[in-house]
């Protein structure tokens, strides 16, 4: 009897767990397959164009332009953005700052506005403002948190010992910020300049509304006016050649060391720098902060409401609009974080190179700016498959290869959470590999996997590009009808649409700050 | 020559007193050691010493200077005073070299030769220069951040649980390589530990602290040996505690009748023997030899050692008490032994 037994419990395992991921591992390979195809489109793209023609295109004064354009609004606004989330994270997180936590949620909150409604609202408050000087600024209130989140979390997370570390060998206050905080905060930089660079790059609707030139705003010139196909290609070739110097560049700047602090650490909160009299000044920052991020697009949101009263809500037109929105947001957040399972399940499990260079796929596919994804998925539609071209199917692929990370992250990090002995008792109890699975790690995982949907969902909400051109017929989205009802300057018109997006962003930009604030362990 | 003074030092953490009225006297070059279970407030004393936090209420004077009262103390990074934490506290983001060289204002070469030096005098390769710490074993990362604290010729090392993250064996190593190099350096050191057993041997004044506070202040030998109560003498190591009848330095017990290193006592009182003064024999036949006599109650066989509960007066539910001896003796429950006790008992008063 106790034989059988035995037999079963070690075989078993054996001859059923690389089944499991194998199939697993080929549904990632799918998945990583279909998110590389806006890559592989714009690459074949050129191939098919010739060099002749690629560089009659390339190399013209236009691109200069618009290459000139991009540099200058990535280095005016990264530095800028970085010394603005340094600060703030610092006031917040290690000084006596009045109302810390107050604020620290006020500097996440901006991420509830879409860049395009910040810049509506700057255009409100000052139509003449535009070029290069309104990019910056506006991307700057746009974008910042993307470098606060990770630095307050990095600040929560340093090890409070090595700066009484340093503080013995004779390192005065400042002197211990620049030679032990600063250079550990240099990971949390990397990656939220990254991803302020990404979106850079990215971005439409917050340019085309300043009327400032980017490789985005110029293919979506290009694809609406002349269908102008090979110049569009082009010039997505060098957008996308655009993020890789920028994947490459916070590559190298990353470096490979390792930061994490060693050993235990000690489980002491960081020390509070008193600001003394310097208190009231210091309020000044996330004050400021917080007028331009917040102050603007409430402001201008609020004098169109009432300049538009209650004949703009249009109830049968906006609810279509917020019906709409919110079915392909949970339609696209759903299949997102289900595409996201597979490869969170390796990445924790069964990490191997494999794993690691497929989720290094979904990296890259998700860096591909949407106007990329977007022309990648219509040309191919329209050549290949005609019946797929703007349907729900394709347009959720989008969605997926632009989103897919951030279910990732938070799928990974709640499967992480859950040893894999649960899963193993399980299985000594009796129950099969999948359905062990099923009742431990997936059911423990399923806070994670539900904010993944939520942030991919929250992606998906203040998507213009790609959804303006992937679209159904017939499809109008809060962000569509916004920008259409932008385009005709009835400016109150849109205000109704922008307040939705901003109320249903808000709770998950707080899941976000909350997030961020779990990781710290607080 | 008292080269650091601490005089009622408190220290506050909402309603928990961390420190409760601290003195302590700290002569130049000696090496002294705070000893108590976690949560005593032990690392909390380091960190007013090291000027990481200030006391609520009393003096810090170090090397004739005040370093801190409740109203004013000298910043961390003008002490001079180095400090090894419990996992070495590397700087993650720095090589060997830059850990070492932190502390360091010199030229490259002077630096650099220093930093060989040290390497030399902690006993690492200089190969391991170039590696980042998490290259490094924990007793390799103990050395660098000893050397790393030498590098500035501190007055006075505080030692936090610098031994405690490493296993048995590789402990008493780098302890015993801490200890000379110290030592031959003539540096002033504050060890703080939970183990009684490195306190007793690597100090020469041990600080026995509870709850704030210090129990005992003495030598090694005169703590353990002559121990204020008996929870001090329990947290030091093994202590059988009798109670006793004592008169003219000697005291009337279950184990008969002892010396007490206290003359002028009469009356009850509790005496406290450590093992090491009892040899536990298996009696022989009904010859009224010397020490009492004991039954072996209970048994549990630990290898070199075993477990056994003595009963006295022949009745295994009476008095008793447990002890540790050489698993020599092929006793069995029930067995009669004779007890006999070397040297005298300590007397609690």
């Amino acid at each position: 009897m106790t034989s059988t037994t035995d037999t079963r419990v070690s075989i078993a395992p054996r001859h059923r767990l690389p089944a499991a991921s194998s199939w697993t591992l080929t549904i990632a390979v799918v998945v990583a397959l279909l998110a590389l195809l806006p890559l592989g489109f714009v690459l074949w793209a050129a191939v098919v164009t010739g060099w002749d023609m690629a560089s009659q295109l390339i190399f013209r004064s236009r691109v200069g332009e618009l290459l000139a354009n991009t540099v200058l609004l990535v280095i005016f606004t990264i530095p800028i953005c970085a010394v603005l989330g340094v600060s703030l994270a610092w006031l917040t997180e290690r000084s006596d700052l009045p109302g810390a936590r107050f604020w620290s949620w006020l500097c996440v909150t901006p991420l509830a506005v879409p860049a395009f409604v910040h810049s509506y609202a700057w255009i409100g408050m000052w139509p003449g403002f535009n070029g290069l000087p309104a990019g910056v600024a506006i991307s700057v209130v746009a974008y910042f948190p993307f470098l606060y989140l990770p630095l307050s979390a990095a600040f929560r997370l340093l090890d409070p010992a090595l700066e009484d570390q340093a503080a013995s060998l004779g390192l005065a206050p400042f002197a211990v910020f620049r030679r032990v905080v600063l250079p550990q905060l240099r990971l949390a930089l990397c990656g939220g300049a990254l991803l302020i660079g990404l979106h850079l790059l990215a971005e439409y609707g917050l340019f085309a509304m300043i009327r400032f030139d980017t490789f985005t705003t110029a293919i979506i010139d290009q694809f609406q006016s002349t269908y102008n196909g090979v110049a569009a290609y082009m010039l997505a070739l060098v957008l996308v050649l655009c993020c890789f110097v920028l994947l490459g560049l916070e590559a190298s700047l990353r470096g490979r060391s390792r930061y994490a602090r060693l050993g235990s650490g000690v489980a002491r909160r960081p020390k509070i720098a008193r600001l003394g009299r310097w208190k009231y000044v210091a309020l000044l920052l996330p004050a400021a902060t917080a007028a331009f991020a917040l102050g603007i697009p409430v402001l201008t949101l609020g004098r169109w409401l009432i300049a538009g009263g209650a004949g703009v809500w249009q109830v049968d037109e906006v609810g279509l609009a917020l019906w709409q929105t919110l079915v392909i947001c949970l339609i696209g957040g759903i299949v997102t974080t289900a595409a996201a399972v597979p490869i969170a399940w390796l990445s924790v499990r069964r990490p191997t190179r494999a794993s690691r260079f497929l989720e290094g796929c979904y990296y890259l596919a998700s860096s591909m700016p949407g106007v990329v994804v977007a022309l990648a998925l219509v040309t191919i539609t329209v050549r290949v498959m005609l019946p797929l071209y703007q349907s729900v199917a394709t347009i959720v692929l989008a969605y997926v290869v632009m989103f897919l990370p951030r279910a990732l992250v938070s799928l990974r990090a709640s499967i992480a959470q859950v040893p894999v002995e649960i899963e193993q008792a399980a299985a000594s109890l009796g129950r099969s590999p999948g359905n062990a699975l099923l009742a431990t790690t997936i059911r423990l995982a399923a806070p994670g996997a539900a904010a993944g949907v939520a942030l991919s969902s929250l992606g998906i909400m203040n998507e213009l590009t790609a959804t303006q051109m992937l679209a159904p017929n017939g499809t109008r989205t809060l962000a569509m009808a916004f920008w259409a009802l932008t385009g005709e300057i009835d400016y109150a018109g849109a205000a109704p649409y922008a307040v939705l997006m901003v109320a249903f962003s808000l709770p998950l930009t707080f899941l976000l700050h909350h997030q961020s604030k779990k990781i710290a362990g607080r | 020559m008292t080269f650091l003074t601490l005089t009622s030092l408190r220290k506050q953490y909402g309603s928990v007193a961390a420190l409760d009225g601290i003195d302590l006297a700290v002569t130049a070059g000696s090496r002294t050691a705070i000893v108590g279970p976690s949560g005593c407030g032990k690392t909390t004393l380091l960190r007013l010493v090291a000027g990481f936090d200030a006391p609520d209420e009393g003096r810090i004077v170090f090397a004739g200077q005040q370093l801190a009262d409740a109203r004013s103390q000298v910043p961390a990074h003008k002490r001079g005073i180095g400090i090894v934490a419990q996992d070495g506290c590397l700087f993650p983001h720095l090589t060997i070299r830059q850990n070492i060289g932190f502390g360091l204002e010199a030229e490259a070469s002077v630096k650099d030769a220093r930093i060989a030096q040290l390497m030399d005098m902690v006993g690492l390769d200089p190969a391991m220069l170039a590696r980042k710490p998490d290259q490094l074993s924990g007793g390799q990362q103990q050395r660098v951040a000893l050397a790393r604290a030498l590098a500035r010729k501190p007055r006075l090392m505080l030692l936090d649980e610098p031994f405690s993250a490493l296993d048995t064996g590789l402990r008493a190593a780098t302890r015993k390589a801490v200890t000379d190099v110290l030592n031959a350096a003539g540096i002033t050191t504050l060890l703080v530990t939970h183990d009684q057993g490195e306190a007793l041997a690597f100090a020469d004044q041990v600080a026995v602290m509870r709850a704030g506070k210090f129990a005992q202040v003495g030598s090694p030998r005169e703590v353990y040996s002559r121990p204020v109560d008996a929870a001090t003498a329990a947290f030091l190591g093994e202590a059988i505690v009798l109670p006793a009848d004592v008169a003219d330095g000697r005291a009337q017990s279950p184990l008969g009748v002892l010396p007490v290193d206290d003359v002028a006592y009469r009356g009850k009182a509790e005496i406290m023997l450590r093992p090491e003064q009892i040899t536990v024999t298996q009696a022989r036949a009904q010859n009224g030899s010397d020490g009492a006599v004991g039954t072996i109650a209970e048994i549990n066989f630990c290898g070199p050692t075993s477990d056994v509960r003595i009963a006295l007066g022949g009745d295994p539910q009476g008095f008793s008490f447990r002890l540790d001896i050489p698993s020599r003796e092929t006793l069995v429950p029930g067995d009669r032994v004779t007890i006999v006790v070397a040297g005298t008992a300590h007397l609690f008063r």
